[in-house]
């Protein structure tokens, strides 16, 4: 490939040795200091995990913000990047958990089975985007949206109903290839005081997949064809003028975010050792994409990182923090049963108020705009 | 500089025709465009040019007629499709991508042109081919020094300019400019017409123009069509077209056919 050098439109400052760093974002830099601390810091948390806290619910924490990381990004190229509205997100995440799941389950716990479940999963995700993208992404954007709607519901109703094969509401349990589970051992000592175990594999693999999945989405919107769809987002009438096939493009761009939604699935699926309507399918997820985009930023990829991060922290830890802030506060009046962990969705809501109202363009654009 | 009638026309129309309910807007338009001419079309408001360049570019489909690029049928052809086969079009109001870069309008017009838009894997900036062909292209129309600006923030004329820059970027064989001058100041129109007579000299092009100022039209037509009320009435050298009672009457108003 060849790489020119660093862009100025792209890119600040062109220090030498940032040549493979633009490579690997894609030229797509983050563009403000205090971003670029934020999203190393991240990086860098999550790669040290396993190392830095001990139990298994920082680590579960972990591996679900990975996940999501690819998930609202992939979400992000549709709606920030194309100006998709889809609900139908999640139905792409479930396939991937159900690939995994129904696979794991009737052919064994073997890295084949991975393997056949993944591309399984892969290829009827990419026919049903084909297939919504070229039946409904002529009409209006609202009726497309309402047509997602309907298959991702017609979906879970089938999630649900196919209870032979789907395990139905309880969803499906099954075991993990023999090195992904806990009790494997990679090593015989532990490595500063962890120990090297499958449960460590798998949220090492779980981090590298992620990583590499959010790079290629990152080169996706970074190249010529992501700025066709950004055109596509701006003015349609004028991309299909200019001669880009507007249906064509659209169509392509709601494929490679499925791609990602059931990569992510599967991923899901893996950590878990389950998948159920709840875990991948139900809706509220759905929202949950939404607001980690719109919180991070909307058509910046790394808004994903930074949305997907807050959300699922908050999700985790809110709780635990307002009920020792109620607990603390016990004397006073009206305080503590307004800080009261049962009231957590209460503040989450206010909080995305508040964001939405205070940085349309997102964390990740406020954060730029303060550089410039 | 009337080419010979046996010339394959770049543009032809074939009774072309739409009907909105009961209403006529193009009525049964027959034209020929041959390379290497610049042919105006005039009428009053209402008289259907912006329809008939909708119908030709795309944007909307004919009731009935035909419309062929290089004899090639294209009438059931996407606006897409048509635009890859060398139908250029510039809007009458400004259409551009208005959070995008200047630079990046007109990039993206050459990288249609290119046939580079399918590439998922490579960074844009990878072409630098495509950026520099921009740059040139900026340069024509005398906006380099606003490459990096987003186009809702420039001014109507430089809008315009850069609406002109996109035409050119796609390097169309039939150019269609609606208007390209409205809503201009004095001082900016001269650049407009200048670009578009180096378009004109510059290869064999086919050129529409629709435009209301008779002073452009004499200076810059090869040939004028009238449309009124849809349909076609008056065909030929400018200066004759311009005299024929029928123009007068229905261009310029029944005082002056009376007068």
């Amino acid at each position: 490939m060849t790489r020119s050098p660093v862009f100025p439109l792209a890119v600040d400052g062109g220090r030498t040795g940032g040549s493979i760093l633009a490579g690997l974002l894609s030229s797509d830099l983050p563009r403000s200091k205090v971003l670029t601390a934020i999203l190393l810091a991240i990086l860098l948390g999550l790669a040290a995990t396993p190392f830095l806290f001990s139990g298994s619910q920082p680590l579960s924490t972990a591996a679900k913000i990975c996940v999501f990381i690819v998930l609202v990004a992939s979400y992000d190229l549709l709606l920030g990047y194309t100006g998709i509205v889809s609900f139908a997100h999640t139905m792409f995440f479930g396939i991937g958990g159900y690939g995994i799941a129904i696979a794991l389950e009737r052919l064994g716990a073997t890295w084949f089975s991975v393997a056949i479940g993944l591309v399984a999963a892969l290829l009827l995700s990419a026919l049903l985007a084909i297939a919504i993208g070229l039946l409904s992404l002529r009409v209006r954007a609202i009726f497309f949206s309402m047509i997602t709607l309907a298959v991702a519901s017609a979906m879970a109703v089938l999630a649900s109903q196919l209870s032979t094969i789907t395990g139905g509401e309880d969803g499906l349990s099954f075991q993990l290839p023999v090195e992904l589970r806990p009790a494997f051992r990679l090593l015989p000592e532990p490595v500063l005081g962890v120990s090297i175990n499958g449960r460590l594999i798998a949220y090492y693999l779980l981090f590298f997949v992620a990583l590499l999945t959010f790079l290629l989405l990152l080169r996706i919107v970074n190249s010529p064809f992501g700025r066709v769809l950004q055109a596509i987002r701006e003015n349609e009438f004028r991309a299909e003028a200019l001669g880009y096939r507007v249906v064509a493009y659209r169509t392509m761009a709601s494929v490679v975010s499925a791609l990602a939604a059931t990569v992510a699935g599967a991923l899901m699926a893996l950590w878990l050792r389950y998948n159920g309507p709840d875990t991948t399918l139900s809706f509220s997820i759905m929202i949950d994409i939404l607001l980690m985009v719109v919180i991070g930023g909307m058509g910046t990829m790394y808004g994903s990182v930074i949305g997907a991060m807050l959300f699922v922290l908050a999700q985790s830890y809110l709780q635990v923090l307002m009920s020792a802030g109620s607990t603390a506060l016990a004397g006073v009046p009206v305080l503590p049963s307004l800080i009261h962990p049962d009231r957590w969705l209460l503040w989450l809501g206010a909080l995305f108020v508040i964001s939405v109202y205070a940085f349309p363009g997102g964390i990740v654009g406020r954060l730029r705009q303060a550089t410039q | 500089m009337t080419p010979p009638a046996t010339a394959m026309p770049a543009l032809e129309t074939r009774g072309l025709t739409v009907r909105f309910g009961g209403h006529v807007a193009v009525d049964n338009v027959s034209c020929r465009f041959t390379p290497g001419t610049l042919t105006a079309i005039v009428g009053p408001n209402g008289a259907g040019k912006t329809t008939y360049f909708n119908l030709v570019s795309g944007q909307l489909r004919a009731t009935s007629g035909q419309v062929l690029v290089e004899g090639e049928d294209i009438t059931s052809l996407s606006p897409s499709a048509r635009a890859k086969r060398g139908l250029g079009r510039a809007f009458q109001l400004t259409n551009l991508f208005p959070d995008l870069t200047t630079l990046e309008n007109v990039r993206l017009a050459v990288q249609s042109r290119a046939e580079a838009g399918w590439s998922l894997l490579k960074v844009w900036n990878g072409r630098r081919d495509l950026i520099e062909k921009a740059e040139e292209v900026l340069e024509r129309v005398r906006l380099s020094d606003k490459r990096d600006i987003a186009p809702k923030a420039l001014s109507h004329g430089d809008q315009r300019k850069l609406e002109v820059a996109l035409l050119i970027a796609m390097e169309p064989r039939v150019f269609m400019f609606d208007e390209p001058t409205a809503g201009m100041s004095v001082d900016e129109v001269p650049t407009v017409l200048e670009l578009i007579r180096d378009i004109k000299q510059r290869g064999n092009a086919t050129v529409l123009l629709v435009e209301h100022k008779m002073d452009v039209v004499r200076s810059l037509a090869d040939r004028i069509i009238v449309l009124h009320n849809g349909a076609l009435v008056a065909d030929g050298d400018p200066a004759q077209v311009i005299a024929s009672p029928v123009v007068q009457e229905a261009y310029l108003g029944v005082e002056a056919a009376n007068g």
